[in-house]
């Protein structure tokens, strides 16, 4: 249920709280009842086999996919939500949703930049049009997230001229330009070739350490377990097990778990 | 061969280039603004937007455009003056004129084609994209404005260049409804000097030269976003 954290930092105000969270595609039930808290400061971190459900869980989060049950709060507002035709919960007001979902940075697997904008163009694209920041102050500071991600050089090149690292730190500073309260990462170094993985980790670890919120999907076990507060194992829809790093990756309780984790190196 | 009819006839020719220009621009232009629609409702909408926009793009593809000009020319040119009270309305000095009926016939024609160009466009933008664009809190018509759109129009660009090329090429139909385009203008020196190699070899390298001018345009525009090849 809640994450387990050590001494005061319960206190910490809920950033996002997902409650019995079940998806089903056709017969296939991905997720069957999952529920997780991440306070602010916490980086949770999901690991698990491919099709174990992680990657459905966090799009879930910010209504990529509908959940077919379950309850999603973020930062303290319930999402409303209303059961469509297709059987799956939608949220029930649109406005609500998109108020929401700039609170929410997502980063995506496969970068999903606008290939039609420069890289800077990506960055204040959303803070001009969603948010309504002016123009210069949206460039200044897309300046300064540019530089932080080590990209301020290819401020005015077309994604496609990136190489995959590049790419999705360019991704990572345009979720970032919406000042969002909590990172949701989607595998985000699973497409990128083995030395450009590192690039992109850094940028993450710096994050972790700035204190933001961050929920992560990945494979890359060492990552997880130096950068993570709390780890999630899911196995065919269920939490398997779950609790601090050392816990998860040092001394699991689950046989599978133990197995996935000593697997995965 | 002989040219001097070209001293007496310049301003009918310049005359009938600019009436194949404005066919040109303004039923592509009109054509594109119903071609969005049309291909957006077959990717996204609901049946009852989705069945006649495949339908009408089925009808515009497998028909030929002179029959449709005709149709509209001697069909609804009948039907219009029946309408009580549209012969004395400001509408009728427009409704009276071939070229009315040109630019309709022309604007539906690339509307159909178009559509289905604009579909096709509309599928092939990627998924993530679109999902980057609605995980970042834009609305569904930011989302349609800001990216699907953009993105569906720049991959639309080559085969827009060639649609407009063909577009041009389809304009001196118009003179069979009485327009006096750049065929027109030449059909009124035949019949006035009964010269016919001369006028049509000197329209043909006009529409030559139109094309090559409309190629360059595209090309300029498609540089405006470099795609790595």
């Amino acid at each position: 249920m809640s994450a387990k954290l050590e001494g005061a930092n319960g206190t910490r105000p809920e950033a996002v709280v997902v409650r019995d969270l079940h998806k089903t595609f056709g017969d296939l039930e991905v997720l069957k009842g999952v529920s997780m808290t991440a306070r602010e400061g916490d980086v949770v971190t999901m690991i698990g086999a491919s099709g174990s459900g992680k990657s459905t869980f966090l799009r879930c989060i910010n209504f990529l996919e509908m959940p077919t049950q379950g309850q999603i709060r973020v930062t303290g507002e319930d999402i409303a939500l209303k059961r469509a035709h297709d059987g799956d919960l939608h949220p029930a007001d649109r406005k609500q949703l998109e108020r929401i979902r700039t609170r929410l940075g997502m980063v995506f697997q496969s970068f999903n930049l606008w290939q039609h904008m420069t890289v800077m163009q990506n960055v204040i694209e959303a803070p001009v049009h969603v948010l309504g920041v002016p123009r210069a102050e949206a460039i200044e500071r897309g300046e300064a997230l540019l530089n932080k991600v080590g990209l301020y050089d290819k401020r005015d090149v077309y994604p496609a001229f990136l190489s995959g690292g590049q790419q999705q730190r360019a991704a990572i500073a345009r979720a970032l330009a919406m000042n969002p309260r909590v990172m949701l990462f989607d595998e985000p170094t699973s497409a990128l070739d083995p030395e450009l993985v590192g690039e992109v980790l850094k940028v993450i670890r710096d994050l972790a350490e700035e204190g933001r919120t961050m929920i992560l999907v990945t494979h890359e076990m060492k990552f997880a377990r130096g950068v993570s507060s709390h780890v999630i194992y899911l196995h065919k829809g269920i939490i398997e097990e779950e609790g601090p790093p050392a816990q998860v990756f040092g001394a699991p309780k689950s046989e599978r778990c133990r197995q996935f984790v000593s697997n995965s190196h | 061969m002989v040219w001097d009819w070209l001293f007496t006839y310049w301003p009918q020719l310049l005359y009938g280039l600019w009436i194949t220009l404005v066919l040109l621009f303004l039923s592509m232009t009109l054509g594109m603004m119903l071609a969005v629609p049309i291909g957006l409702v077959q990717v996204t909408g609901p049946w009852w937007l989705k069945y006649p926009a495949r339908g009408f793009c089925t009808f515009i593809r497998g028909t030929p455009l002179l029959i449709q000009l005709w149709l509209m020319y001697y069909g609804l040119g009948q039907i219009f003056p029946m309408i009580p009270g549209l012969r004395h309305s400001f509408l009728w000095p427009v409704l009276r004129e071939g070229f009315f009926y040109a630019v309709l016939a022309f604007t539906l024609s690339t509307a159909g084609y178009e559509g289905e160009v604009m579909r096709g466009a509309f599928l092939g933008v990627p998924r993530g994209e679109l999902e980057a664009a609605r995980a970042i809190g834009m609305s569904p018509w930011q989302v349609l404005r800001r990216v699907w759109l953009p993105r569906a129009l720049r991959q639309v660009l080559p085969t827009l260049n060639g649609e407009t090329i063909l577009q041009l090429k389809s304009t001196p139909l118009a003179y069979t409804v009485t327009v006096m385009d750049l065929m027109g203008a030449t059909s009124m020196i035949r019949q006035d000097t009964y010269r016919i190699y001369e006028p049509l070899i000197f329209i043909a390298v006009i529409y030559m030269v139109i094309t090559f001018i409309i190629t360059k345009g595209f090309a300029w525009a498609e540089r405006q976003v470099p795609v790595k090849r």
